[in-house]
This record gives C-alpha cells, structure tokens and sequence, in this order.
C-alpha cells in the first residue's frame, strides 16, 4: 500500500545522504569512535522520525474509513509495522554505507555492528509506527511526535550505542551478545504492546 | 473510622522525621550522616512509582469501560507523581553535591529518572493537545500504559548491565552490603510505608477537587 508512495523513499535517501554531506563538510573524517557513534544515531534517529511521522497522516478520513472496513485493526498496525522496520533498516544500510564512504569507518567489529543497528532499527520503527499513530490523532503532531517518541526510545538507544561502543573498540559477539538479546527483547515488548493497545487508539 | 490510614500515615511521617534525624545510624566511608537521606530520597521514587503504577492500572480499566471516572483518577495520580519524583530529584541533587561534590551526575540512575519526568510531561503535554474528552481520555491512557511498560523495562533491565555511583553499586557502600542495620530499617521500612501512603492521600485529595471543579463547570 505504501510502497506505492515510491517519491517518499527517495526523499528519506537523500534525506539521509545530504545530512551526511553536511556533516562531512563540517567534521571532514572522524576517528573519534565516539563522537562517531553519536553523529551515526543522531542523524539516523532524525532521519528515521522523519520518514515515519507520516506513516498515518496520509490517510485521508474517507480512506481510512475505507480501509477500517476491509481489514482488522491489528492486521493494520502489524502491517505498518513491518513496512517501516523494513524501511528503516534499509535506510539505516544506506546510511551506514554512506557515512562510512564519506566520514570514515572507525568500527573494528563490523559484523557486530551491523546486527546492532538492524535489532535498534527495528525498535526504533517499531517505536516510530505506534507513537505516529498516536500523534497522527491529535491536532499539532510534528512536534509531539517528536516529544513522546524521544523518552520513550531511550533505553532502546542507550543499548544500541553500548553495542556500538563495543563494537568500535573491537569486541566480538560473547560480550556484545547480551546485548543483542536485550535489543530483541524490546522489540517483541514493542510489538506486543502495539498489538494489544492498537484497537483501542482505531476506535477513538 | 473510616480515615485510619490517614492518621497511620501521619503517625508514620512523625516517626520517620524523629526516628531518621535521632536513631543511631552506623558511620560508613563517604556517607557519615548524609545516610539518613536515604529515609526522605528513596521512598520518594517509590511512591513515585506507585502512584504511576496505580494510574496505569486506572488507564486499563479507562480503556475497559469509557469511564471517564477512570480516566480522571489517572490523570490526577500522574500529577501527584511527578511532584513526588521532582522532590526525589531535588532530595538526590542535594544528597550529591555533599557526597558526590556535584548536582548532578552522568549516572544510569540519575538519566533514569530525568527521562521518567520527560516521559510524564510528554504525557501531560499529549492530554492538552487534545479537547475531545472521550478521545483524549482513550489516547492518553494507550500512550500511558506504553509508556509505562517501556520504563519499566529501563529501569529494571539497563541499570543492572551498568555501574552506578549509587550506594550499593559498584562496590559503593550502602546499609546492605555489610551486615544488615536493623538500627536503620527499623526507621525505612515505616518511611517507605508513611510516605507511599502520604502520596496516596495526596493524590486523593487532587482527585476530589477535580472532581468537584468539574462539577461545578457542569
């Protein structure tokens, strides 16, 4: 359904790639793994609330009228879910591979890393789909958005940022694993959650 | 008599204000006398964490029924823990400057609770932003119980996997990790009771004058 909004995707690309270049015309390469890790976060938490503010403002009322009828609530928000988990990993693979190009790759454990940033993409689309359907039903939603969602990623992006740290400095999976598990998890709270409490936001 | 936990709840407060500055307490290593803040800073998160625990049962039932009894109750219990979690800001910030040397810290435990008050203002900003009742009372209370879950998850998971500068972590001293001070819990376990149920009353109150306010605007 989404994916028919093929302009939206390249925009959240470019998004995503001009904020790098504005970084890299400013840091120029960072060797820093820190500060790294930070800019990395940053620019992929923005990029990331970006693309899925918008997962349910589109709908005009008589589309979602329309689409309350053919389906059920929860196979709606498993939907939306999975297409922007879907969407932010594959933004998050873009940018890492830009970032890296452009800014400078300073992580040892690169496989580490990665499976990092696919779990903590997950969460945070994860995250992004419910808040938005939230804000998507009251009257200034661009900022509040950003207000509920931000606390609430928290814990997710502090385990995130342990598993690069680790990664940066080179360790492998015994000691980052732990973590790992701990990003899983707060993916299935998530999405449990989301499918429990999604109908009753649907009815309101 | 039908207000005997008010009057336990005074008896108990009393006991802790005399009993915390007046008990002996055993001398440890950086934190002599300042241990006793541990009877005014600690019950504080757990009322605070009791009152958000008790508007977030309020929010499911909110979401069960449409009743907008509920939904008030829970609104109120927020309102009444957030006071309850700034006083065990200001309570730890104090406590810091005079063990730690400074207000404030990069510690897993003070971000926990900086994020929790985020969290509820961003609540509190969510309900303003809506007018419909019936609506408002239903979206705050889904975002009330995610919210709630999710910090649950953070403050019970993440500070295990980091060091803490609190006592009790990371070998810091604290009344648990020598012999147990039975001196000190004997004046803990009535302030953690005396302030919950103080927290409780509180709340109650605010309850009641919102339900009467919004009576009168009927």
């Amino acid at each position: 359904m989404e994916y028919r909004q093929r302009y939206a995707i390249n925009g959240i690309l470019l998004y995503v790639i001009s904020t790098i270049f504005v970084a890299y015309l400013i840091f120029n390469i960072l060797e820093d793994t820190k500060v790294w890790n930070a800019l990395f976060w940053i620019i992929l938490l923005f990029s990331a609330t970006n693309a899925t503010s918008k997962s349910f403002q589109h709908e005009s009322d008589s589309r979602f009228l329309y689409i309350y009828t053919l389906i059920s609530p929860h196979s709606l928000i498993i939907a939306k879910t999975i297409y922007n988990m879907l969407l932010i990993v594959f933004v998050g693979l873009v940018h890492l591979t830009f970032f890296s190009l452009l800014i400078g790759n300073p992580i040892e454990n690169l496989s580490l890393f990665t499976s990092g940033l696919v779990l903590g993409s997950m969460g945070i689309a994860s995250i992004l789909t419910f808040i938005s359907a939230i804000a998507a039903k009251t009257n200034n939603n661009t900022t509040l958005m950003a207000v509920l969602s931000f606390p609430i990623m928290l814990p997710l992006l502090l385990t995130v940022i342990k598993v690069s740290t680790l990664a940066g400095v080179g360790f492998g999976f015994e000691e980052g694993g732990i973590y790992l598990i701990v990003l899983g998890l707060i993916n299935v709270v998530i999405i449990t959650l989301a499918y429990i409490l999604f109908p009753y936001l649907w009815r309101a | 008599m039908k207000n005997w936990w008010k009057i336990l709840a005074f008896l108990l407060l009393l006991f802790t204000v005399i009993g915390g500055f007046l008990i002996e307490v055993p001398r440890q290593v950086i934190l002599y006398e300042t241990i006793r803040n541990l009877y005014f800073h600690v019950p504080m998160w757990f009322s605070m964490i009791f009152l958000f625990l008790l508007s977030v049962i309020y929010s499911i039932k909110h979401l069960s029924s449409s009743n907008m009894g509920h939904d008030l109750i829970a609104k109120q219990m927020v309102n009444t823990g957030i006071v309850f979690g700034l006083l065990g800001l200001l309570t730890g910030s104090i406590w810091a400057k005079f063990t730690w040397g400074a207000y404030w810290t990069n510690d897993i435990k003070l971000n926990g609770s900086a994020i929790t008050m985020l969290v509820y203002f961003a609540y509190l900003i969510l309900r303003s932003s809506m007018d419909e009742e019936q609506k408002r009372g239903r979206i705050a209370a889904v975002y009330n119980i995610f919210a709630f879950v999710m910090l649950i998850v953070f403050i019970g998971v993440l500070p295990r996997m980091y060091d803490s500068l609190h006592p009790g972590n990371g070998g810091n001293p604290a009344f648990d990790s020598y012999d147990l001070d039975s001196n000190m819990r004997l004046v803990f376990y009535p302030a953690v009771a005396g302030w919950i149920l103080l927290s409780l009353w509180i709340a109650n109150l605010n309850i009641r004058i919102n339900k009467l306010k919004d009576k009168i605007e009927e």
